[in-house]
């Protein structure tokens, strides 16, 4: 069991009304936090005593708290999700901060977030590029039995590597050219990887590549900083897969 | 008043296909002309979406959520069952049947659940097409795994994100929808009313969570896939919005609760480890074949570490009460009998409330790295959480609440009693009855979502005349108007609590008297505990900010005053089942060894309430239950 003793930290955290509005950062303090209170469970214990003081709780979204469903989106002291490997927001646990230790909170920035407010952005870009052509276009019912196309499982494995993104955006906020590449490649790899994916391959990269620039994203240039920061691991193998893949659909 | 399910009649093995002949269809080219609403995108809600798009309607998809894509489906992890039969071992679509209706404890209505085993097989052709990446073997052909209550390998799953990746699949369904403008998207709005003109579901009152704004939205049909209510315990395992409140609010205006007693206590998930907690996580309950559970057998040495208990002075509970089955004793036994060990005061960890589960003699048997390539994931998990390594100390353990099979009563075709309300997924009662297996929940969203209600729905929609009711009609202002008077009286109040110490209060109340163990006295006690905490909840809580922006502490309100009220629902609804059967256990009513002790005699019937006032006693309406293919039989996994 960990150390049960308490700590307070001085949070540096990014307030913003609204998408118009000034932001800046504003020091609140976090008191009698325990190393075992999850980063958001300390930032729920904040919230609490803001609500009693009379003030404005900070928001922030967060849904699942077990690392899968990607809504928390913060930056911590420069890193997005705060930098333990393969960990997002909800899991990182405050034992690895210590009594007194300034933290740095910031939402995702990228030109294609908007801030709704404080550490709350607007990720709907991504939707958008999943719009444009991220899925196969079958008909529900009037499909072939599963085990029809066999896939082999090297290929499977590949696919399921690409199709672990929960969407979460951290590749974007860690990228200095906020770029989309990691995400958008991801879901290209992985269809184009099995035989049911392959009939739309083509349209498919073009679409979603548009989207992402129509967007605001910007390109990639190999800092390989998505990768650093991407809670489910994905690989920048993708990315070389999604030029690939590009390059085969302009000569077509 | 006795309802009628509507299951069809004939031989169950033709009842689905010949229901589908019998019901009416809408012509092609006038589906668009009918507006169907559906909240919620998890499985049930982002397929029937999808589904219905793509049939020509013009469909509207709500969710609180940023994005269609996070809702609360994508955290299931196990896998999702479906009859194919593949490896040849004995499966059939009666064998789903049979195992579905007896793990549920003979309390779900036969027909619905043929349906579910019959369409199981499509769902996982539809999903391959999707592109989901199902686990293959080295052949190329589709992997299944065993899983609780069956003895056959019918499980197909995705690495341990099956959840995450059917959700994807349906979600690309939807996107694809949108992006051909058959379906248009909501995100971050709140389903915060049900709109009811003559009565009929006609359309829905949201709040946008980003602006404030109250908003009304008509159609002809009304589809609620809002998942289940688990969260009036506070810690579960579900997502953090996770809410009765559009379920709730339906009810409200007249939609029948059924069941709300049936919920599922989940025996493997990390303890709880102080107030400040938000959520609990659960763990695969496969842990259970390598780990021992056990706690000290004198309470003197609680806080010492493991290590220095003597084997003597070690209680393996589950062994000592159940020789045969021992640590694989099923999920609400081996919960129930955690919450014994420490409610006697020898729980061990952070106030006591966690049981030992032990790996150290499996690693001296098998070695640490069998065990590590059986487990790996859940021990970094694990540790992760609790800082602690499982592989040196054992475990920590303690039972959550994880799903609900109760929901609003629904019929044979997915509707409520209010006609033009369908209900899917979690959000309805169906086919579950008092317990759910491992792997059907999933089933149970996708098969309601691409195959069920694409057909029923048409049934309702060709018998009315699409876009009568309209935003303008008098019933949507009312609705908006009690919405607002709703919010304003929250913001109002500005006392000295606030909302999640009420949650957190509330969940007290609900796990130590409508928990894991439940009887006449520890129910009374919640009855009248409920209420007196949800008057203070009146005129005590603190809101802090406006209705007219974004405001998390308001979303959050309106959901635990729901909670405040429902629950209230869910204890008389324990109180009123006079029998322990699935997840519902009363102590008064067990069998001499611990079993659940099922009154057939008197409470083979679905209980579906009618709301009367929040402060007034709520009707009863019973509908019967007839087990004409399956004997009714004592549950027994000995």
């Amino acid at each position: 069991m960990s150390d049960r003793k308490t700590m307070n930290l001085k949070l540096h955290v990014w307030r913003q009304k609204g998408p118009g509005a000034p932001g800046r950062l504003e020091i609140v303090e976090a008191r009698n936090i325990t190393p075992d209170h999850s980063f958001l469970e300390m930032l729920d214990q904040v919230n609490e005593e803001l609500i009693k003081a009379d003030k404005e709780p900070i928001a922030f979204d967060h849904d699942c708290r077990e690392g899968i469903c990607g809504s928390c989106s913060q930056v911590i002291n420069g890193i997005p999700h705060g930098g333990q490997e393969r960990t997002t927001v909800c899991q990182l646990h405050m034992r690895t901060f210590k009594d007194g230790d300034a933290i740095y909170i910031e939402p995702w920035r990228a030109r294609a977030f908007p801030i709704v407010r404080d550490l709350i952005v607007d990720r709907s870009a991504l939707d958008r590029i999943i719009q444009s052509g991220g899925y196969n276009s079958c008909h529900t019912g009037g499909v072939p039995d599963g085990n029809t196309l066999l896939i082999p499982k090297p290929d499977a494995d590949y696919a399921m590597d690409a199709a672990e993104c929960i969407g979460c955006g951290a590749c974007v906020a860690a990228c200095p050219n906020g770029s989309a590449m990691l995400f958008t490649s991801a879901k290209v790899a992985q269809l184009a990887a099995v035989p049911q994916g392959k009939a739309e391959a083509t349209t498919r990269v073009c679409a979603m590549t548009e989207t992402m620039h129509k967007e605001g994203f910007g390109n990639c240039s190999n800092h390989y900083e998505c990768q650093a920061a991407c809670p489910k691991g994905i690989s920048v193998k993708f990315i070389a897969r999604l030029n690939r893949e590009y390059q085969k659909a302009l000569f077509k | 008043m006795i309802l009628d399910g509507k299951s069809p009649k004939g031989p169950i093995e033709t009842s689905w296909d010949k229901h589908r002949f019998d019901m009416k269809l809408v012509n092609p080219s006038n589906k668009r002309k009918y507006k169907i609403l559906v909240v919620g995108t998890g499985l049930a809600g982002a397929s029937a979406a999808a589904t219905l798009g793509e049939l020509g309607y013009n469909v509207e998809s709500f969710c609180y959520q940023d994005s269609p894509r996070r809702a609360h489906s994508i955290a299931a992890q196990g896998g999702i069952n479906a009859a194919k039969n593949y490896p040849n071992d004995g499966d059939s679509i009666y064998r789903l049947f049979y195992d579905t209706i007896k793990g549920g404890d003979f309390r779900a209505r036969e027909a619905d659940v043929w349906r579910l085993a019959q369409v199981s097989n499509n769902i996982i052709d539809q999903c391959v097409a999707q592109g989901v990446p199902f686990a293959r073997d080295y052949a190329g052909y589709l992997d299944t795994r065993s899983f609780g209550g069956a003895q056959v390998s019918r499980t197909f799953y995705a690495r341990g994100q099956t959840g995450q990746q059917l959700l994807l699949g349906a979600y690309s369904a939807l996107s694809r929808q949108i992006k051909a403008g058959s379906v248009k998207l909501f995100p971050r709005c709140e389903m915060l009313d049900l709109v009811v003109v003559d009565g009929e579901a006609k359309g829905i009152t949201v709040r946008d969570l980003i602006t404030g704004e109250i908003r009304c939205h008509a159609g002809d049909a009304v589809v609620l896939a809002s998942g289940g209510y688990t969260n009036v315990f506070y810690l579960s395992t579900n997502a953090m919005g996770c809410s009765v409140t559009a379920t709730w609010r339906a009810h409200k205006k007249g939609a029948y609760f059924a069941n709300p007693c049936y919920t599922q206590i989940h025996p493997t998930c990390i303890p709880q480890s102080g107030d400040y907690q938000s959520k609990l996580t659960l763990m695969s309950e496969s842990l259970r074949n390598d780990g021992r559970c056990w706690v000290p057998k004198k309470k003197e040495d609680i806080g010492k570490p493991a290590n220095q208990i003597p084997e003597e002075e070690r209680d393996y509970y589950l062994e000592r009460k159940y020789p045969s089955f021992g640590n694989l004793a099923p999920r609400d036994i081996a919960s129930r009998a955690a919450k014994e060990q420490c409610d006697d005061g020898r729980g061990v960890g952070p106030g006591g409330r966690g049981v030992y589960l032990d790996f150290a003699g499996s690693i001296n048997r098998l070695g640490e790295q069998v065990i590590k390539e059986r487990y790996g994931n859940l021990f970094d998990m694990y540790e992760r959480i609790t800082a602690e390594n499982g592989y040196k100390v054992p475990m920590r353990i303690y039972p959550a609440p994880h799903y609900c099979m109760g929901g609003l009563w629904i019929d044979y075709n997915c509707e409520s009693n209010l006609p033009g309300l369908f209900v899917l997924g979690e959000a309805n009662f169906s086919v579950h009855g008092a317990n759910r297996l491992g792997a059907s929940a999933l089933m149970q969203g996708l098969a309601d979502g691409y195959f069920v209600i694409p057909y029923t729905i048409a049934n309702y929609l060709a018998r009315i005349t699409p876009g009568k009711v309209k935003a303008d009609n008098p019933e949507f202002r009312k609705s908006a108007e009690d919405v607002q008077v709703g919010i304003k009286k929250l913001l109002s109040i500005n006392g000295k609590r606030t909302v999640n110490d009420f949650h957190r209060s509330l969940g007290k109340i609900m796990w130590n008297n409508v928990g894991m163990a439940r009887s006449e006295q520890s129910l009374k006690e919640a009855l009248k505990e409920i209420p007196a905490l949800r008057e203070e909840f009146w005129q005590n809580v603190k809101v802090t900010g406006s209705g007219t922006e974004l405001n998390q502490q308001l979303e959050n309100a309106g959901r635990v005053a729901d909670f405040l009220e429902f629950s209230e629902l869910l204890a008389r609804d324990a109180l009123n089942r006079n029998e322990s059967c699935g997840g519902h256990f009363r102590v008064e009513y067990q069998m001499p060894d611990g079993e659940a002790r099922r009154d057939d005699e008197n409470f083979c019937y679905a209980a579906a309430w009618e709301f009367k006032g929040v402060d007034n006693e709520p009707e009863l309406h019973k509908e019967p239950l007839a087990f004409e293919n399956i004997h009714l039989a004592i549950r027994s996994y000995k």
